[in-house]
Order: structure tokens, then C-alpha cells, then sequence
């Protein structure tokens, strides 16, 4: 108890130094010093997150080409979305992509971590499984490309070896799953160290306790270590979710949108609106409504997984 | 207890698996960019490089000649994988550079001192972290057009430069973590902020801000999306970039594949470098990055 008083001491005679400087000191505080600190990075946010955001929602309204100045032509852009197969076509690909890819990646991610968890420590075995991650997306689809090649890649050697006709992975059927599963092989090491860090954290007297009782592993995993693993699954659910919805790297370099528009995710068709087709203020409304969409998906997601809340807290 | 043993064996069985399917594609590329692009059909299966070469490095790296570049059945556009692995440093590090150095003075400035509106301020810059980086990429692509940036360092460096507002909330975690006392001391000492920031501060998180720098760095030399808006020129283009202009060009129909394998692993290897030489603290990294 003293300790704890002792300790916490600094922290409140910190407010009170300034007690003995001038009363106009105390109402600025290091305001002077803290705007020479502040200054650069307010630069940086005002530059290039404050005015582009609001220059977005501008450049919405209008119809913009970039060679002329936008013309404002209001709710337009937002009207004309509802009536855009191509739009609702993307929405429903990505929707797809998404499901997939967060899907399978969930399942091997805690199967992962779980297995690291219960058998090794080894830096070395972390740092194979992180290593697709740190490699650009553009390279992890460019291996994946070659090596899934309807010609001559590997993995249709083997699928004829083994007696089966070739596989077209990049074709109107397959394409939206294959580039999902690529994304799935690059993240799910990462995502399995997220939930990694979050087994730590379970206390170990909790599966003692279940050991004593007689629970089995399978029992443990289901009863003990997924609910209290449920405040940092909300979290990385939430972060791949979003981050997964903005796939457009591993689609560009590898289909580009095809075949026909099987793999046009949203932000492919943002980006071929923009710098194809030079319509930006169409780019842009769709920019927005991808950010309200991803916000509304987050909300949602922290509600129904009551994110901020441990079941370690109560007992 | 026998059955939990097989439990184990089991799960190690699996845990292989898992890294067989995670270094295999690495191999692969290996063995691939050894191989001759028109030797690699009828081999197609082989396990080691078909035709050993060292045509496909030559070729990517501009040292190759028309006529050689052909009989090997390579790309014959002219590429130079040097100039661009150039831009990726450059880039990287002028961003890792700046963009760590602003954002720990920003950080400090919220984890430290004391002036009206700082809760406010520092709220307005974590809600960014929320907001899609779609949303502003196009209106800063017009922003930097209009400044007539485009094609040049600077436009490409530009909106990363000053902040992220993660660099910023990481490191203010951090600091708000460091023990008072040890600052007052400096201050009694007559120390001004300056002083204190780059005297104690500094030097006591060499941790989290090289942790942080490490991020930065491979982030930066992993985007694909922004260098391509506004840098698609020869002479400013990053490695990311040319790896996606290189696949288009499809001399026989098909892509260089030997080619585009020795691309991509001059283009991944300084990250696995990084990561051989740094391994642990990206590792430890990834708890708290990414749910803190």
C-alpha cells in the first residue's frame, strides 16, 4: 500500500509544479513549446487526411475529369450508383472475396496459434510462418500466379500427375477464390501470431483448472480458450475484415478485374473508374460509400462481439 | 497420457505442413529464376532450375543483350531492377526517416506536455485511423497533380512523410509509459523540452521507435497502390511497381516467368534480409501493433 502511494507521488506533484508559475503560464502550459512539437505532424494531418477527406466528399457531387475543374452536379453520382451493375457487380465479388478469404483464414489462424501455443516457443518456427507477410503482396501473387499457371505451373503438374484434369485458377469460376486463398497463405501466419499474443494472456491457472476437472483438449479449446479469447478475436476480426475489403493488389497484377468482371473488387473498379475511364467524381462517390459500408461492418462487429468486454474480468 | 503424445505428434505433423506450404512458393521462386524461360514448359515439374542460367538476373538487372534475352525466351524490354531496387530505398527510408522522427515529437507532445486542446487534438488524429486510406488517396492524387509532383520523390514520399496517426498513437503509448520522475529530474536539472525530448526520451525508447521504424520501413517498401497513381515513371519507379510492369510485358504470349521469378526475389530479398537480421523485434512487435 505505502509503496503504491509512494510510487503514484510523481505523477500528481507533476500538475502542481506549474502551480508556482504566473496564473497566465498555467492556463497555456507548454502551449508554446507544444505547438513547435505538434506543428509538422498537424501539417502532414491537415494536408493529407483532413482536406482530402473533405475534398472527397466535395469531388463526390461533382463530375470531374482532372483535366477540367470538377462541376458540381450534387446527389448525381449517388443516383446513378443504384442503377450500376458494375457497382453492385463489385460489391458482390468483394462480398465473396471477403467471406472467403476471412473465412478460411479465421480457422487456420487459431488453428495455427493455438498449435504454436500448445508445442513451441521457437523463434525460428514464428518467424517462417510471419515470412509471407513481410514480403509484398505483389510478389506473394506473382509466385502464386506462376505456380498455379493453367500451362505449366506446378500445381497443375501435380494436379495431372495425380490423374485429375487441369485447373483453370484464374478463370470467371475459380479467379475471386484463388486470389481470396493467396491473401489467405500471406496473412494467416500474422493473424496466428495476433491470436498468439492473446493466448499469453490467458492465465495458466485457468487450464489448470480445467485439467483438474477432467475437461479433454478438445473440451478446453471449445469451453475455455476461444471465450476468453473472444475481446482479442473481436479485434483481429474487425482489422482483417477491413483490411480485407480493400484487397487490389493481388487483382491487379494477376487478373486485373477478369475475366469479363468476375474478379472486380471495389477497389479495382475505384481505381479503373478514376484512371481508366477518368471519371473521378464518380471514383469518388463510390470511395465514400465503401467508407461508410466499412464503418457500418466495424460497428456492427464490435456490437455483436461485445469487443470491450473480458470474461477474465469478472472472475 | 499415450494418447496425448499422439496429440502431439499430430499437431507437429500439422505445424510442418504449415511450413512446408509457407516456404515452398519462396523455393520456387529460387529455383525458378535459375531456370531458361524456354526451357521451363518442358520441365515444367522438375524440383531443380531447368537449363541453369543466370540469364533471368542478367536480364532484370539490364546486363542481358536483345539477342540473348531471346534465345532464352526472356522479356526483351528494357528493365533495370538496380535504378528501381534505388527509388525502393530512397523512398523507404526518406519515409521511415521523417515520418518516425514528426511522429515521436507529435507523440511527445501528447504524452508529455501539458496545453488546452490536446485531448481534442489527439482524439481527431486517432479517429483517422478509422478512415479507409481509399477515401483520401484520390483527392491527394489530384493534390499532388495539382502541385505538379507527380513522377517525383517528393510526390511519392509526400502524404506519409509528416504522420500516420498510428505512428503517432503507437509511440504516445509508450511514452505515456515512461516514468515521470526520471523527466522532472532533467527539468530540475534546468533542461528545457528540447533537451529533455532529445536527451531522455529518445534514447529511453530506442525500443519501440526502432520497432516502429522497422514497420514503417516495410510498409512503405511493400505499397503497391500509391507508387503506381503517381509514380509510374522509369526513373522514379519503385521495385513494386516495375514487378507489375514487368508481368505485363508477355514477349511469347506468355510472361517472362524466369524473369518475373528473378524480379520478385530481388525485389522480396531485402525484406527477408531485414527480417533474418531483425527477426525478433518484428516478431514481438506483432502482439501489441496490431490489437493494442
Amino acid at each position: 500500500m505505502t509503496s503504491d502511494t509512494v510510487r503514484a507521488t510523481p505523477r500528481l506533484t507533476a500538475g502542481a509544479v506549474p502551480d508556482k508559475s504566473p496564473p497566465r503560464r498555467r492556463r497555456l502550459g507548454d502551449l508554446p513549446i507544444a505547438i513547435v512539437f505538434v506543428l509538422p505532424a498537424a501539417v502532414g494531418f491537415a494536408v493529407f487526411y483532413v482536406w482530402p477527406a473533405l475534398r472527397g466528399v466535395y469531388l463526390s457531387l461533382t463530375k470531374y475529369n482532372v483535366l477540367t475543374p470538377p462541376r458540381f452536379i450534387g446527389l448525381e453520382n449517388y443516383r446513378q450508383l443504384f442503377g450500376d451493375h458494375l457497382f453492385w457487380n463489385a460489391l458482390k465479388v468483394t462480398a465473396e472475396y471477403v467471406v472467403l478469404n476471412i473465412g478460411t483464414q479465421t480457422v487456420i489462424s487459431v488453428l495455427l496459434a493455438v498449435l504454436l501455443h500448445r508445442l513451441t516457443r521457437s523463434m525460428v518456427v514464428r518467424g517462417i510462418v510471419l515470412l509471407p507477410y513481410l514480403v509484398a503482396n505483389v510478389v506473394v501473387a506473382l509466385v502464386w500466379f506462376w505456380m498455379l499457371d493453367f500451362q505449366i505451373g506446378v500445381v497443375n503438374q501435380v494436379i495431372e500427375w495425380l490423374g485429375f484434369d487441369r485447373v483453370a485458377f484464374f478463370g470467371a469460376d475459380l479467379g475471386i477464390g484463388t486470389i481470396a486463398m493467396i491473401n489467405t497463405w500471406r496473412h494467416m501466419g500474422y493473424t496466428a501470431l495476433l491470436i498468439f499474443a492473446g493466448l499469453l494472456m490467458i492465465p495458466p491457472s485457468v487450464y489448470e483448472a480445467a485439467a483438474i476437472d477432467g475437461a479433454s483438449e478438445w473440451r478446453t479449446f471449445w469451453r475455455v480458450t476461444l471465450p476468453l479469447l473472444r475481446p482479442i478475436m473481436a479485434l483481429v476480426m474487425v482489422l482483417s475484415v477491413i483490411g480485407s475489403f480493400q484487397v487490389f493488389d493481388t487483382v491487379a497484377v494477376t487478373t486485373g478485374g477478369g475475366p469479363i468482371n468476375a474478379t472486380r473488387v471495389i477497389y479495382f473498379y475505384i481505381y479503373d473508374l478514376a484512371f481508366n475511364r477518368f471519371n473521378f467524381g464518380y471514383a469518388a462517390a463510390l470511395s465514400s460509400v465503401l467508407f461508410v459500408l466499412l464503418a457500418g461492418i466495424a460497428y456492427l462487429q464490435l456490437r455483436l462481439s461485445r469487443a470491450g468486454e473480458s470474461d477474465l474480468k469478472g472472475s | 497420457m499415450a494418447s496425448i503424445r499422439w496429440g502431439r505428434v499430430a499437431g507437429w505433423a500439422v505445424l510442418v505442413l504449415v511450413m512446408v506450404a509457407t516456404l515452398f512458393p519462396f523455393y520456387w521462386m529460387l529455383r525458378t529464376s535459375f531456370s531458361s524461360t524456354r526451357s521451363l514448359a518442358a520441365g515444367a515439374g522438375d524440383l531443380l532450375p531447368v537449363d541453369f542460367t543466370l540469364g533471368a538476373y542478367r536480364r532484370v538487372l539490364g546486363l542481358s543483350s536483345t539477342a540473348e534475352a531471346v534465345a532464352e525466351g526472356g522479356s526483351t524490354g528494357t528493365v533495370d531492377f538496380w535504378l528501381y531496387l534505388r527509388n525502393s530505398i530512397v523512398v523507404a527510408t526518406t519515409v521511415t526517416t521523417g515520418q518516425v522522427f514528426f511522429s515521436s515529437m507529435a507523440a511527445y507532445a501528447f504524452a508529455r506536455l501539458r496545453w488546452p486542446g490536446r485531448e481534442a487534438v489527439f482524439t481527431i488524429f486517432v479517429t483517422a485511423l478509422m478512415v479507409p486510406p481509399i477515401f483520401t488517396t484520390l483527392p491527394n492524387f489530384v493534390l499532388i497533380k495539382d502541385l505538379g509532383l507527380l513522377n517525383t520523390y517528393l510526390g511519392i514520399v509526400l502524404p506519409h512523410l509528416l504522420m500516420t496517426p498510428f505512428a503517432v498513437f503507437f509511440l504516445r503509448q509508450f511514452f505515456l509509459g515512461i516514468n515521470a520522475s526520471v523527466e522532472e529530474a532533467a527539468r530540475l536539472d534546468g533542461a528545457g523540452h528540447v533537451r529533455t525530448f532529445f536527451r531522455i526520451i529518445l534514447p529511453m525508447s530506442k525500443g519501440p521507435i526502432s520497432t516502429l521504424a522497422i514497420l514503417v520501413y516495410i510498409t512503405s517498401w511493400n505499397d503497391y497502390f500509391w507508387p503506381l497513381l503517381v509514380g509510374k515513371a522509369e526513373n522514379v519507379r519503385v521495385l513494386t511497381v516495375a514487378l507489375g510492369v514487368f508481368r505485363s510485358q508477355t514477349p511469347q504470349g506468355s510472361p517472362d516467368w524466369a524473369g518475373l521469378m528473378a524480379a520478385t526475389l530481388f525485389a522480396a530479398l531485402p525484406m527477408i534480409v531485414l527480417f533474418a537480421l531483425l527477426g525478433r523485434r518484428v516478431i514481438d512487435s506483432i502482439g501489441y501493433t496490431g490489437v493494442k
